[in-house]
């Protein structure tokens, strides 16, 4: 490395040459690739912001005749208004059972003793991967047939509970393990009925825990698709995931108008709640997302 | 003590009624198929159909997730670890919106930018217009590409936040004394980042295969077709089940899927525990 000679300074300023050259094509590379990695993503979703403002909208994004009209005629239209009101109730009831199911489990997985606890969670969570809605469509099926849940929402909220129930009792068994029990113990030196202690102590201290659960709950069940699709038969009680499919699944010329609004107004919640969520609590991934 | 007997036994008896369902589903599925005996089971695993569908799922697998969303997932963190700013939070923001919109709305983004296969989709779309004169229906000759495409397009985000909380770990001071001592990228790849992250690599390993491996989407978008090409294992049980209403021969596919997911999920944790 060491320079000396006359020869070596032409080599150092060749060398720095050929260095300059290969950060130079290197970056030229890098920005390449996040300029073609960022149209890889954005081009598909164009479509989706684009054509609900056209009047005239075609398969192809674009933006030549902006208007609102297509949100009203959105509205008026009976099976997008029922359809979203069916999510809401779903998502809004399958949140209550989870956060309230898994709030009473995690607090009790937390705090008492239970032989063999840590497998029982590590056997429910290897089981919430594995049994998936689509490996177990079918025995789910029969067993909402068997039950008298088929065709009524509260069936389907009730599958779709089951499957996020253990995930979402390990990550409030997270939240509750670190919160001290001195102070529940205080209380009950007190006197405070074991009540009391939940709804006054445990509970406000894991509430971020709880809308970590809630959020994620709703977002899922939002966009859920298969379990519904399987579990409903009546039209009317199809939440808004299964209504879009059967807009553009259905014969005839699809109304290109009805699906880019209803899918804009259908995604924007989730995304909303997403971005609220992950400025909030710094939460990012708790798995399941996509599940 | 009425606190422990409240709090324990709601999780007793609740964790009973799930470990009831789950014995009820598996055994709805046994009953099904012991009225013909093992015949069902017999069926799938000699049958073309099954070992067919088995066969494509595991390519869409291994070409989506464990090699399309793990090596971009990974690229992308690795390219953006050190940058802050407006470009990084853009391109970021763009990968998980991708990945949280609900599955039956972007199913219909991609049938329209690629030009839809199905009944009125007639027109051209996003990518053909861009592409110019070519004008090839990427859903109906290149279904499997297609498909792939779109699965890596839709999960990469995850991958990519794994890793980037993965790369975050490791202390900054090996990546630079690595560089002063003159290794190259491949190398510090090989020697420092991928071994300091194998726990990373392996949860999203595992994670994204059991998704792709369960994914529905891909019945929104082309409904397995054309003809059997793209039917995945979950939209062959669909059709088997609730299309054709073969409801046993589909719950015996339900249960080798199961029994599948279950040895993947034991594998990957058995490895995993291994290298730690």
């Amino acid at each position: 490395m060491a320079a000396t000679g006359a020869t070596s300074a032409v080599d150092t300023a060749a060398e720095d040459r050929r260095w300059l050259v290969r950060a130079l094509v290197s970056r030229i590379v890098l920005y390449g690739f996040l300029a073609l990695t960022a149209a890889f993503f954005a081009l598909p979703m164009a479509w989706l912001v684009l054509a609900p403002f056209e009047a005239h909208p075609t398969l192809v994004a674009g933006l030549t005749d902006p208007t609102l009209q297509n949100f009203k005629a959105m509205f008026d239209n009976p099976s997008v208004r029922g359809s979203l009101l069916n999510s809401i109730l779903l998502a809004l009831g399958t949140m209550a059972v989870v956060v309230a199911s898994a709030a009473l489990a995690a607090y009790a997985l937390s705090r008492a003793r239970v032989p063999g606890r840590d497998v029982i969670l590590y056997i429910l969570l290897l089981f919430s991967s594995v049994v998936t809605g689509s490996a177990a469509m079918v025995p789910i099926f029969l067993l909402a047939y068997d039950l008298h849940i088929i065709n009524t929402l509260t069936g389907v909220a009730l599958v779709l509970a089951g499957g996020l129930l253990p995930a979402a009792i390990f990550i409030l068994k997270d939240f509750m393990d670190s919160t001290p029990a001195s102070y529940e113990e205080s209380a009950r030196v007190f006197g405070a009925s074991p009540f009391q202690i939940l709804r006054h102590i445990v509970l406000p201290l894991v509430r971020p825990g709880l809308a970590v659960i809630a959020v994620w709950t709703i977002v899922t069940v939002w966009g859920s698709f298969l379990t519904p699709f399987i579990l409903l038969q009546d039209p009317s009680q199809q939440p808004a995931a299964v209504e879009i499919y059967s807009f553009y699944s259905a014969g005839g010329t699809a109304n290109l108008r009805l699906i880019s609004t209803f899918g804009l107004l259908y995604t924007i919640p989730v995304v909303i709640m997403y971005l609220v969520v992950q400025n909030r609590y710094g939460f990012r991934f708790y798995g399941g997302l996509k599940r | 003590m009425l606190l422990i007997g409240v709090f324990l036994a709601f999780p007793a008896v609740w964790t009973i009624y799930l470990g009831l369902t789950n014995f009820r589903l598996l055994g709805t599925a046994a009953l099904h198929s012991r009225f013909v005996g093992g015949e069902n089971y017999l069926n799938a695993l000699t049958g073309g159909d099954f070992l067919h569908s088995l066969y494509i799922t595991f390519i869409y697998v291994v070409f989506s997730a464990v090699i399309g969303q793990c090596v971009l997932g990974f690229t992308l963190a690795w390219v953006l670890r050190n940058w802050r700013g407006p470009i990084r939070r853009g391109l970021e923001s763009l990968i998980i919106v991708a990945w949280i919109v609900p599955g039956s709305v972007v199913a219909f983004l991609w049938l329209a930018f690629l030009q839809g296969n199905i009944g009125p989709l007639v027109e051209t779309g996003t990518l053909n217009t861009i592409l110019g004169g070519i004008g090839i229906n990427w859903w109906l000759e290149l279904p499997m590409l297609s498909i792939v495409v779109f699965n890596i397009w839709r999960g990469t985000a995850f991958s990519m936040l794994l890793f980037g909380a993965g790369l975050q770990a490791i202390p900054p001071s090996y990546l630079e004394t690595a560089r002063v001592a003159g290794a190259s990228t491949w190398q510090m790849m090989r020697d420092i980042v991928i071994p300091r992250s194998r726990g990373h690599i392996l949860t999203n390993l595992l994670l994204i295969s059991l998704w792709t491996f369960n994914d529905f989407t891909p019945f929104l978008l082309t409904g397995g077709g054309p003809g059997n090409q793209t039917q995945f294992l979950p939209v062959y049980i669909y059709q088997q089940a609730f299309q054709q209403g073969a409801l046993g021969y589909g719950a015996a596919i339900s249960t080798l899927v199961l029994v599948i997911n279950l040895v993947v999920a034991l594998f990957y944790m058995r490895i995993l525990r291994e290298r730690r």
